[in-house]
């Protein structure tokens, strides 16, 4: 974590939540109270959705009523578009916790023949805060002003700075959006930030790899610390934005003793006693070495254990799951009728992953699990940039350890034998634990063979042992004799 | 000096003058506005509206800036905002016409 280095902190500046949690947290709880925002974005990057959720917020959940002024879109446009994210605009309009000032283009006339000032525009806002007791003031977007009056954008700038410190007077909390031109580049088409906000937020919608990739990313906060850099964002249906944490911010999660099963007793054995209770593992294999069966044992063993298993599938269809469990002597149905089990399968391009990020963390909070599988992590790096997989992995992994819960997953290497997989190499540091799964050549046939590479706070057997697999699951077996190499391209034991 | 109404009609518009209070732009408009008065020989009626005293009336007639004037009899409003020191610019915009000056 890093804090920008401001000269003073106001340690008596109170927050508005703006009821994007995440984001807040990277504010230190919220934005000032009393200050203004600059919310800078180019087109689409959900800078009304931004603002219009920090008044929703305030009216829904904190008592806080709010004014909304609009330069773009007309209050009725507003109140449409917005519907979806589960916001009653009109209602709370009716009940007077929502006034708009409505300047969105209007059919007139105008020609600017001499000076002037924005009066006009300011005492509507302020005669609209006392109409509705409001202490939250969201204007969108203040570049269209640069547009309204084109030929005088200097009385634009000084107006602009004029109704910024009027509404401070009044203790408002102020968010301005402004347009952009391009996601990397000066930070609004005006440059008004410069002078009139107090703090600076950026939303971007850039295009990675063919994908778009929404992120927030908090610029400047006078006489307070953020948080640094660019954290994904997603839209959500009857939710609005949601940000991600990154673990980064929370690295004080608990490092427990507790041992939970494998769910197979000679893995157990060689992991000196279980997995640890909220650490999560990493299975790394060839296709068909058995980390699925590795998986199915997880689950099994926790369900058999008395606890809930959750199991999130990207590569095969529930009907394969099932069936393939079926084979080692393990009933997935059985185990999901009883409400112990729950298996989730998806397609990888089935949303971003921000996305699917937002899904598995709610199916943890709808199905409380003690245990999680996540079958494979490779399938979802098909999807991402890798700046991005790196952020879904670190936010993953400590959302699964703040939890408590045992997380199990699986990366597949792209070559049958030995190799790293990208997401292995992603993935080996933020995990607890590593087994690796490999064909191993013996002579003239091929053995499967396992190994557990690392495992953090515990001693473990560091030989790679072969196993078996049949109708009844894994079985291990007796060490390889020599030294057979599990990480270069061909893996031979040399007897 | 004879003014009137082009083409041809001899009413003139009423006419809303918004300004904030006593702004030193205000002052000047409300200047300039007398001596519109004066030029038209108060045919011309243009109402004085003080945003700072009237909000609700900046609010329905959507106004941002002031000083603004403002002939809301026609569809879409005319305006032209600044303190209206050039009294031809006006004349021009409203369409009103100086018998004898005007070709």
């Amino acid at each position: 974590m890093t804090a920008t280095e401001e000269d003073y902190v106001d340690p008596a500046l109170e927050r508005v939540k703006t009821g994007i949690e995440a984001f807040d947290d990277l504010v230190m709880g919220g934005l000032p109270r009393g200050r203004t925002t600059i919310v800078g974005g180019t087109p689409g990057s959900g800078k009304t959705v931004f603002a219009t959720q920090f008044l929703a917020h305030g009216i829904a959940d904190r008592g806080e009523n709010g004014v909304f002024v609009t330069f773009e879109e007309s209050p009725d446009e507003i109140e449409a578009n917005m519907a979806g994210f589960g916001w009653d605009i009109r209602r709370w309009r009716t009940e007077n916790k929502l006034a708009f000032v409505d300047a969105s283009p209007r059919d007139h006339d105008q020609m600017v023949v001499g000076d002037f000032d924005l009066a006009g525009l300011l005492t509507r806002i302020l005669h609209a805060a006392r109409g509705a007791q409001a202490r939250r003031v969201v204007l969108d977007s203040i570049s269209q002003l640069f547009y309204h009056f084109v030929s005088d954008q200097s009385a634009v700038r000084r107006e602009l700075l004029r109704l910024a410190s009027a509404l401070k007077r009044q203790g408002l909390t102020v968010l301005m959006t402004a347009e952009r031109n391009n996601e990397y580049g000066e930070i609004s088409r005006h440059r008004i930030e410069e002078f009139v906000a107090d703090n600076v937020v950026i939303l971007r919608n850039a295009l990675d790899r063919e994908r778009r990739r929404r992120t927030i990313e908090v610029l400047k906060m006078r006489g307070s610390h953020h948080v640094e850099g660019e954290v994904p964002i997603t839209l959500v249906e009857r939710q609005g934005i949601v940000a991600v944490p990154l673990s980064s911010l929370r690295l004080e999660q608990q490092s427990s003793t507790k041992r939970v099963t494998s769910g197979n007793g000679e893995l157990d054995r060689m992991c000196a006693g279980g997995f640890f209770r909220d650490s999560v593992t990493l299975v790394s294999g060839a296709t068909g070495t058995g980390k699925t069966l590795l998986v199915t044992n997880f689950l099994a063993g926790g369900v058999a254990a008395g606890e809930r298993a959750l199991l999130v599938g990207f590569e095969e269809s529930r009907g394969q799951l099932f069936r393939n469990a079926r084979g080692w002597g393990v009933d997935f149905e059985a185990m999901e009728a009883d409400g112990r089990l729950k298996v989730v399968c998806i397609y990888p391009e089935a949303q971003s992953l921000p996305d699917h990020l937002l899904m598995i963390r709610e199916l943890v909070e709808e199905f409380k699990p003690d245990r999680i599988a996540i079958d494979s992590l490779s399938a979802l790096e098909r999807i991402a940039p890798e700046t991005g997989f790196r952020e879904f992995l670190i936010s993953l992994t400590s959302f699964i350890k703040k939890r408590e819960i045992a997380g199990l997953c699986t990366a597949t290497n792209k070559s049958l034998v030995g190799g790293h997989s990208a997401s292995e190499q992603h993935i080996s540091t933020l995990t607890d634990s590593i087994i690796l799964l490999r064909y191993i050549q013996e002579g003239d046939v091929m053995q499967r063979g396992l190994m557990v590479l690392k495992m953090r706070g515990s001693d473990h057997d560091k030989q790679v042992r072969r196993f078996t697999i049949d109708s009844g699951g894994m079985h291990l077996g007796q060490p390889f004799g020599g030294a057979p190499d599990v990480f270069g391209d061909a893996a031979v034991a040399r007897p | 000096m004879i003014v009137s109404k082009s083409p041809g009609s001899e009413n003139f518009p009423r006419l809303r003058l918004y300004v904030a209070g006593d702004a030193p732009g205000a002052r000047r408009a409300l200047f300039n506005r007398n001596r519109l008065l004066d030029a038209l020989e108060n045919k011309l009626d243009i109402e004085i509206i003080d945003v700072l005293a009237r909000p609700e009336e900046a609010e329905r007639a959507g106004i941002l800036a002031t000083p603004t004037l403002s002939d809301e009899s026609v569809s879409p409003p005319r305006r032209l905002i600044g303190d209206i020191g050039d009294m031809s610019q006006v004349f021009e915009f409203f369409g009103f016409r100086k018998k004898g000056i005007s070709p």
